[in-house]
Formats: structure tokens, sequence, C-alpha cells
């Protein structure tokens, strides 16, 4: 698949890294005993050192320190025992202290890799540059008031994670499936509840475009991209804006953008004279964060299958598809859903029922597997009935769409149609008889040589049982009657 | 009455415990005296109701035989330290209306063990000085006056108002704050001793952060045995301050045994400058002379990168407070003043909150942080800042402390150095290698100057050992013998 875009001047290659902050799942903020909830009444989850107050200091919360780490393990990356916290330094209303407590030489995850599955299924690796821990600003809000701004500290100090990729994306797709990727691997590990819609994983794209073989070329950052669509849509945006630019002799420059979600477009946030210094320099109220090897190895002793380990199992055990596994395996509650189901069933039936006829009709309703009509015992139960010959695979789906729409179970309306296979081999003999009584020509086309007419027959029994026949004993049947 | 503030820490202890006086006593002289020397400007805030009514509270403890370590002593607190309910200033116009919903750990830890707080007391602004002259509530004068003129003197600083309230007798003992010097050279300006435990040694959890790898709380008092007794009650590990130390407190009062036989003291020739005073000269030769006489052996030490500290503390204390006072923003507590939008309140909010030092200071921290300058300032001097603490290391393998002069002069009048700063910075030579590296450090009063003022020697000791700077210090404060009272205090006492 070809990920370059024609531009007048030949084709481009856009090259894209992004930068995803993900608040750490933890009760209480990353320097600070507040609470985290979202949610709550404005100012009510700010403690002394929330608010900046003189001579407040902070104290690490060990527990974002272990999902820190568990995060860089789930990403495969290398885990810095000595990491260091600094302070950005920049003034804004939302940031009480005047900086940002954040790691900048020497993070707390160094490298790692990922793996993403395309649409075309195929798959490929994207590279972790870091990840690092940080403070979260406050919120202001501007819209409240006609000269004022509020001011909300809840989210001040939370645990963020920033997780930075290398420039190893090619197109939208990518980006978006590394964005979906590195959310199921943070819900994985419940370190991130990856709630886009929340605030709880924003995304920053940087994106740049070049002719093939040329030097990187200068990117653009967008901010504010806020679901896994935007981001694909920044992509797009940005490489065909930075094209048009370059076409038409202008130069792109260094520049930080806003994403507009109402019509997909970007705009400028700052101007480069508003470029900020940070001023970054070691935290001198926190040591040098220290941990040990023997910490780490506990933490991966204890961590749970993640997304790629599980859909290269969901492959080799059930025989999925690449990209039906990771579909499956990349969300925890779908994975789970399934292993429910395909426990102690055929791996076939269960991974077509759940892959195909539920994901299918769960999209078409626009459901969430946690929110499925058919729960996973009531499949299973359904998976049961095909696989005993209670009914046929054909029935089933009836009886799939009456529990979509009514909930009840597979079994209760097998009973209450009467849908039950019909397997007496006396009655189907009787029907089969009947069949080839009432149709001497076919029978006799048939037996000329036409074998494609055998499934005639089986359709013409399937017709008078209401579609109840088992079809193998239909086959059985015929086969002994017309050869 | 007032013969009580004449009592020494100890004494005063010792007067309740043997029901001499009670608290409401001493603490009514304090009072009394405290209105009498207010022109000193010593005091931001003085608490006399409130310290009656602990006064009280502490009486009606001790009857039920429950006695702290400061059980009733009237003290007086720094203004950086935070006292709930209490208005507490750091001497800037940009807090001159905080009150505090909380009380500074080591405040508590005082509070804890019985003390009656007489006070917040005036400091250079943020702690930035060395003279108590970049106060928004005024210089602080030192008590005592030179023999040459009757001019008004600095108390030293920046913790000038704790040094002069213990001079003049309108404390029993206050506490301060030490970010370069500012306990020891105060201490040796006002004739009296003071400490500068090491850092981590007492929790910075509530005290207004100047900067954050320097500042260490500490105290004053008139003995070394009386610091003891302060540091006793003022240290412990604090977990809400994470560069506090887990270690125990050893008893400090038992540490001065007297005995210093054997002792090494180290002297480090870098100290002996260029310039240097002959009365400074003496003074620390005496010292030596004192040591010796008491058993001690003498050492001879290098401490080479000595040149370098001055310079070096002068970029990252700066860099420090440049992030640390960023909070003062007007957004949220302390002064504001109303801009047509965001930026333009912060510039009026902190042209009008913070005074000439304090913004000079900021300047220079923000420029030793900016991109470009970086490296050749901040990383510069946090490397210069790593050989000073391994000069010290090397030191200790050959001494047990170090003794030094605390300051390079006595006590100069108000004006008489401000118009350079850098003049003014040098006032910490001595004073400040000891803070890069942590050491702690104690400045006693050992003699006066030709001109009738107080000079001071520096002792200083291992990290977490104040225990063999008590005991060292312990020895030369009976060999000195410094009995000299600030004019003022004699004569009142007359």
């Amino acid at each position: 698949m070809s990920n370059l875009i024609q531009g007048k001047t030949g084709e481009w290659e856009i090259v894209i890294g992004l930068e995803v902050h993900a608040q750490v799942i933890a009760k209480s903020k990353l320097f600070s005993g507040s609470a985290t909830t979202f949610g709550s009444d404005a100012n009510t989850q700010v403690s002394l050192v929330d608010a900046a107050m003189p001579g407040m200091l902070p104290v690490i919360n060990e527990y974002c320190i272990e999902q820190a780490v568990r995060t860089g393990l789930g990403l495969g990356a290398k885990i810095n025992l000595t990491s260091v916290f600094e302070r950005k330094n920049y003034f804004y209303a939302d940031l009480p202290q005047g900086y940002q407590i954040s790691q900048q030489e020497i993070p707390i995850v160094g490298e790692g890799e990922i793996e993403i599955e395309l649409p075309d299924g195929t798959s490929r690796n994207i590279g972790i540059e870091r990840l690092h821990m940080e403070q979260d600003a406050g919120k202001s809000i501007h819209d409240k008031h006609p000269t004022r701004s509020y001011i909300d500290l809840n989210r001040s100090g939370n645990c963020l994670m920033e997780i930075v990729s290398k420039p190893d994306m090619r197109s939208a797709d990518e980006a978006m499936a590394y964005v979906a990727k590195l959310r199921a691997i943070v819900r994985a590990l419940e370190t991130c509840d990856g709630n886009m819609d929340e605030g709880s994983m924003r995304c920053d794209v940087n994106v740049s475009v070049r002719k093939i073989g040329d030097e990187l070329g200068t990117r653009r950052e967008v901010k504010n991209v806020n679901s896994i669509r935007s981001v694909g849509q920044a992509v797009d945006y940005e490489a065909r804006d930075q094209i048009r630019m370059i076409e038409a002799g202008e130069k792109v420059t260094q520049q930080t953008m806003l994403f507009n979600a109402d019509d997909s477009t970007t705009r400028p946030m700052r101007s480069k004279e508003d470029a900020h210094d940070y001023r970054y320099f070691p935290d001198p109220d926190l040591l040098p964060l220290v941990i040990s090897q023997q910490y780490v190895d506990a933490i991966n002793e204890n961590l749970p299958e993640l997304p790629d380990a599980k859909k290269h199992r969901f492959m080799q055990e059930y025989g999925m598809k690449l990209y039906d596994a990771s579909i499956i395996a990349g969300d925890k509650p779908r994975a789970e859903y399934f292993e429910r189901v395909a426990k102690g069933r055929d791996p076939k039936l269960s991974v077509t029922w759940v892959t195909t006829e539920l994901m299918g009709a769960l999209n078409k309703l626009a459901l969430s597997i946690d929110k499925s009509p058919v729960s996973s015992e009531q499949l299973g139960e359904l998976i049961d009935l095909i696989s005993d010959n209670t009914i046929s695979g054909r029935i089933a789906k009836d009886v799939f769409a009456e529990m979509l729409d009514t909930g009840k179970s597979a079994s209760n309306i097998v009973e209450e149609k009467g849908l039950k296979q019909v397997t007496d081999t006396g009655a189907l003999e009787t029907l089969v008889d009947e069949v080839i009584a009432e149709n001497p020509d076919v029978v006799a086309n048939y037996q000329s040589g036409k074998d494609k007419l055998f499934g005639f027959f089986v359709g013409q029994v399937m017709k008078k049982t209401q579609g109840k026949a088992n079809p193998a004993i239909v086959n059985e049947l015929l086969k002994k009657k017309i050869g | 009455m007032n013969d009580l503030t004449k009592l020494t820490l100890k004494q005063a202890l010792d007067g309740m415990n043997s029901k001499e006086f009670t608290s409401q006593d001493i603490t009514k002289s304090h009072i009394d005296a405290m209105a009498e020397f207010k022109g000193l400007n010593a005091y931001i805030t003085e608490t006399p109701e409130l310290a009656m009514e602990q006064a009280k509270a502490s009486d009606e403890r001790r009857a039920k035989g429950e006695v702290g370590l400061l059980e009733g002593a009237p003290i007086a607190m720094k203004d950086l330290f935070c006292t709930q309910g209490v208005r507490t200033t750091a001497a800037s116009n940009i807090l001159n209306n905080f009150v505090p919903e909380y009380t500074s750990t080591v405040a508590q830890n005082m509070f804890d063990q019985g003390m009656v707080m007489l006070g917040k007391t005036n400091l250079d602004e943020f702690a930035m000085g060395s003279a108590n002259i970049t106060s928004n509530f005024g210089n602080v004068i030192n008590p005592w006056k030179r023999n040459s003129d009757d001019k008004d003197l600095v108390p030293g600083g920046s913790s000038g108002g704790s040094s002069a309230a213990v001079s003049a007798r309108i404390a029993l003992a206050a506490t301060g704050t030490d970010t370069g010097g500012s306990i020891r050279q105060p201490a040796a300006f006002t004739g009296i001793t003071g400490i500068k435990p090491t850092y981590g040694r007492c929790s910075r959890w509530g005290v207004v952060a100047f900067a954050s790898s320097l500042d260490q709380p500490g105290s004053f008092a008139r003995t070394v045995e009386d610091n003891a007794i302060m540091l006793q009650a003022m240290a412990g590990y604090d977990a809400k301050d994470s560069t506090s130390i887990n270690k125990p407190v050893p008893n400090y009062m038992a540490a001065m045994t007297g005995d210093i036989r054997g002792l090494k003291v180290g002297v480090p020739k870098e100290y002996r400058m260029d310039g240097m005073s002959d009365e400074i000269a003496k003074i620390w030769q005496d010292g030596v002379d004192w040591l010796k006489d008491a058993g001690a052996e003498i050492v001879d030490i290098s401490l080479p990168h000595t040149k370098y500290a001055l310079a070096s503390y002068y970029v990252i204390a700066p860099a420090e407070c440049s992030s640390n006072l960023a909070r003062y923003d007007g957004v949220r507590y302390g002064l504001r003043v109303e801009g047509d939008n965001l930026d333009d309140m912060y510039e009026k909010t902190r042209a009008a909150g913070f005074g000439d030092e304090v913004k000079r200071r900021i300047l220079i921290g923000t420029y030793v942080l900016s991109a470009g300058f970086y490296d050749a300032y901040y990383n510069k001097a946090r490397k210069v800042r790593k050989l000073i603490h391994q000069d010290f290391v090397n030191a200790y393998q050959k001494c047990d402390v170090i003794l030094t002069p605390t300051a390079p002069s006595g006590a100069f009048a108000i004006g008489e150095n401000n118009d350079d700063p850098i003049t003014m910075y040098l006032n910490d030579v001595f004073t400040v290698p000891a803070s890069m590296a942590g050491m702690p450090g104690i400045s006693i009063p050992a003699g006066l100057s030709n001109d009738g003022l107080p000079l001071g020697l520096q002792l200083l000791g291992r990290p977490f050992d104040e225990e063999t700077i008590f005991k060292t210090a312990g020895v030369m404060e009976k060999a000195a013998n410094f009995i000299a009272e600030p004019s003022m205090v004699f004569e009142k006492a007359a």
C-alpha cells in the first residue's frame, strides 16, 4: 500500500511523530494527596501543594511511579533506574507553581517499540522514544464571563505520562492505529483509562512532509487532538496544507497549531515571538528518583497479558486472522467476552460468531461490547445449540437476530418458535421421498450428470421444514436415494 | 521582673521548672521589652496577646506535669516560617497580608515542645540579603553601636530580625533560616550564637522558599547550649519534605561533654584571604589557641575550590529563586494589581510586589537558566558545587571540625555597603561554601573588634554531626568568655 501523496511537483511522503499525554490511573495526584476523580465540582480537589501555597513541597506518589514503570514495560521499553524531575518554567493562570514538574533530560522510561495493525491486514513496528512523568495543569475557562477567566485546579497536579513516539509513521492510518494500540496497551495495563473524550488521553501530532529520500522537512505540531478520528484528520489536513505551501513556494515554519474538530482543520496557536524558553532545571525540592531492578522485575512479573501477546495467542489458539485478532485482542472487554465464549467451545465457531456476527451487529447498533444486548453466556449457549445439532447454522442467525431484539436466551427462542432441528431420519426420509416424487424432471437431469442440481433437492427439503432439517442427514438421505 | 529577659534559654527553663517564675511572668517581661525596643524594628508582627494565651496554656500544662523541651519559653519566629492564623510576609509586599492556614513543620515541632511565640521577626525580603536592609517592613537596627560613631548598624541578614531580637534580649531564642550564611553572619554581627544544621536535618515544609537546595532552618540563642536545646526541638525527619533525611535526632545537650582532647580541628588555608583585616586574623588565631589549649590537634587543610564558591552560589541561588518565586503571581493569594490582561496583571503585581534585590536575583536567575546560557552558568555552577562538596569530604578525612572566621568584618552602618551589591555579597564569603556543600555550621561570638563590635568564629562539621559542633563550640565559648552586651541593653539594665 502506498502512503505517498501526489502533489503538483511529484509524490510526497508524510512523516508523523506523536506525543500522547495519558493521565495515570491513581487515587491521588503525582505530588500531593488530593483526589483525582473526573467531573467533581470545581476546585474541590485542591491541596495546599496543588494551589502552590508558600512553603509547600512536592512528595512523589509512589503508585504513580509504579504505573509509569508498568506502562514502560508494556511498551517493551528500557526502564531508567535513575530519573530526574525537572521544572518547566512558564507563567499561566492555571499553573499555580509557575512551573510544571516534568522530566526532561532523564525520563523514567527510555526507548521501546509497539506493533500496529493496519486496515489492509499488515502490521508494522513503531518506535517509542521515551515516556516521562509530569504534572497536569489546571483548567482555564474563558467563556463564562465577558472579561474574566475562571480557573479550576482539580486537574492541577494530576500525573500524566507523556509518551513520545519516534517519527516512524507515514500515514493517517498508521497514526490512528498507533493511538489505538497505545490506548489498548494502557487499558490492558490499567495505567490509564484511555477516555479521550474526558481528556484522560490527549495527542499532539507532529507532521512534516518531504520528497522521498530527502531530509526531514520542518514539522508543525498540532495540539488539542482529542479522538482517534481527529488524529487522522489532523494528519491529512496538515500534510495537504504543507504540500500546498511548499508547492506554492512558501516555507513551512516550525509552529504550534490547534486542531479544530468542527471543520477538521488546523490553525496557528501562537506566533514564534511567544516561543517559550522553559528554563528546565532539576527540581531542587525532589531528589533524583532511584528505583531498583528488583522493583522493576516485581512489576514485570505481575504484568497482565498485553494486546500484542494476546493477539498472537488468539491467532495461534483460535486460528483468528491478524486483523480480527488485533480487533478482539486490542480491546480488553472484547477479548474477555471472546474468551468467555470460546472457553470449552469450538474455536472456529466462536471466532466466527464473535468477530463476524456479534461485532457486525454491534457496529450497526453503534454499541460497545460491554453494552451488548447478547451476553457472552447467551452467545455461548447459541453456539452450543449449533454444536449439538439442535439448530443449524442458518437457523442460528435468525435466533441471534431475535436475541439482539429481545434479549431472550437462544433456547427460549428455539423452544417458543419450534426451531429445533429435525433430525428424525424417518420423518426426513418421507420428505425426501416427496421431493423426489414431485420433481421427476429434475431427478432425470441430475442423474444425467448435472451434479449442481443436488443443492436444489436439499433446498426443497429445507423449504418443507422451514429450514429446520439437519442438512447432514438430508444430504445423506438424498445421496442414498438419487445417487 | 525585667531581669528575666537576661536569662539564657536554659536558665529560663530551669527557673520555670523550679517554680521561680511562670511562663506568663517571663513572657510578660519579654513583651514589655519588645515595646521598649520597638525602634530596632526586629519584629514585623508582634503577637503579645497570643503569646500570653500560649504562656497561660503552658503554665497549665506544666502544672499537670507536661513539660516539653521549650516549655513556656518566649521565642521569636523568623517571618519566613508559616504560622497558622498569624500573618506571614517573608518581608515582602507581595505577601503583605498573607495569613497561612497551616503551620510549618519546624514551628509546629516547637509548639509541640511548649514554645511561646512572641511574634514574627523581620528579615531581608524573601531572605535575600546580608544586612536586613531589603525588607518591605523597614531596616532592622543592630542593638550594638560601634565606638567610633553613633550610626545605626545592620544586624546582618537575612535573619536580622531574629539576631537583633535575641541580642537585644527581646526573645530568649529565635528561629532563622540559612541559605548562604543567613544565620551565621547575623549571629556574628550581633554577638550571639547561631547554628545552621546539615541540609535535610530540619524540615523546609511551610518555610517560604528562597533557594530550595540551600535553605535550611536553624536557630539563634545566646549560648551554644541554648542552640542545642532549640535544634533538639526543631529537627527531625518530615515525610512532607522530600529532601528531609530520615535519621534519628541525637541528644545534642548530652553531646556537650566539654572534652575535645584529640579532636582534629582543620584550618583551611584558602580562607586566609588577601586583605583580611588584622582583627579578623587575630580572632581566628585566638580560636585556634583556645582549641589547642583544650587538647585539640590543629590540622592545616585545603578547600581548593573555595574561591569559586561565592560566584557559583550567586548563580544557583538566584536560579532556584527565579523559579520558586514564580508562584507569587497575584492569581490565588497575596498582592494583586489589576491589569488589562493576564500578562499585564502579572507584570504590575510583581513590579509592585517585589523589591529591588528580589527583582535583581529573579533577573539573574532567569538569565542563567535561559537557553544559550544554561551551560555556561547554571550547569557550570552545579559542577563547581560538586567540587566544593568534594573539598569538604576530603578535608573531613583529615579533621573532625573546621574553624574559620564567620564574616570578613563586624557589623557595618546602614547604607555603608549597599551602593554595590557585589561588596554586599562578599559578606557571605566564609559561610557560603558550607551552604553549597550542605554541611552544618555554627557561629559563636569570640571577641570585640577595635571599634567595639562583636566578631564571630565559625565551626563547620561533618554532615549530621552537629554533636561534634556543639561539643567543640561549647569549649570555645567557655574559652572566649564573651560577656559583652550591646550598650543599649547594658544601659537599660544599669
